[in-house]
């Protein structure tokens, strides 16, 4: 591997912890050192990576995860918010809605259930700027 | 027309490497290794299922371009290159404390899902592999979920 490649797996690695640890408190130090670089050199090298910042990537993610979540009947949306991350329920409910358009109850009485492997919806489902 | 799925590619950037992992730590074996000259032809095949091979392709000339192929690998580092296999099992949470214990990387750890229980890891190159262990059966619609659905004016 070229060290450009080998940085790209590194951030991918960081990549995927985000994916996998969303509803822990990661932060840009924690994440920067899964890829083995400083944390401004991390940020950057991950936008110019995948396009977007790893805060944005993570805030996405639990968005994501939260609307997976919000598909089942069976939590409270007050639930789902510590699920994926968010110590407050204002600010979860907040994000939500400017990311998604619709309040987390509004989306959880117009959802289904998405009948793919979770992967797929992890990679589809994801609000992103790139759809 | 069709019979079966017989073969299909996954970019690896290192042959070598990629045998250590897939038959090393996945259990896979080789079923085709040749030496064409202007490629190695190297497929593998699980033992229980010797139909379907995956053949392990090196993206470079004279296939592709010096440029080009540089793409392919940064594509393929960048995770980008979508799911190499979906790897059914009979114990998902089995298999994933056996290829922990090898240092193989998980991004996902065993989740029930309604159609079983599935985990995710990466090749050493960065492509994405599932891991599901099936559902005995179908995912069951409950009385729930059909009243959350029903619009509210009906």
């Amino acid at each position: 591997m070229s060290p450009q490649e080998h940085q790209n797996r590194r951030l991918l690695r960081a990549r995927d912890a985000m994916d996998r640890d969303f509803a822990r408190p990661l932060d840009v130090a924690a994440l920067a050192g899964i890829a083995l670089m400083s944390p401004t050199h991390f940020t950057r090298s991950f936008r110019s990576t995948f396009g977007e910042t790893p805060h944005r990537y993570l805030q996405r993610r639990r968005i994501e995860r939260a609307m997976a979540l919000l598909r089942s009947p069976s939590v409270t949306v007050t639930e789902v918010a510590g699920q994926v991350g968010f110590g407050s329920l204002g600010t979860f409910s907040r994000t939500f809605r400017a990311i998604v358009g619709v309040s987390p109850t509004e989306y959880r009485t117009s959802a289904r259930p998405l009948g793919v492997p979770v992967c797929f919806v992890k990679a589809w489902a994801r609000p992103s700027r790139f759809g | 027309m069709f019979t079966r799925i017989s073969i299909h590619s996954v970019t690896v950037l290192d042959q070598q490497e990629a045998l250590d992992f897939y038959v090393g730590k996945l259990g896979f074996e080789v079923v085709s290794d040749v030496d064409m000259g202007f490629m190695r032809w190297l497929t593998i095949a699980l033992p229980s299922d010797p139909e379907r091979q995956l053949l392990l392709e090196v993206p470079g000339p004279p296939s592709l371009s010096e440029a080009v192929a540089a793409q392919v690998r940064d594509l393929v580092t960048k995770g980008a290159m979508g799911v190499a296999a979906i790897l059914t099992t009979d114990d998902c949470q089995q298999t994933y404390e056996t290829l922990s214990a090898m240092g193989v990387e998980f991004t996902e750890v065993p989740t029930r899902q309604p159609y079983g229980i599935d985990c995710a890891l990466r090749d050493p190159f960065g492509n994405h592999i599932r891991i599901t262990q099936l559902a005995a059966q179908p995912a069951e619609i409950t009385e729930a979920d059909i009243a959350r659905w029903r619009p509210e004016a009906e």
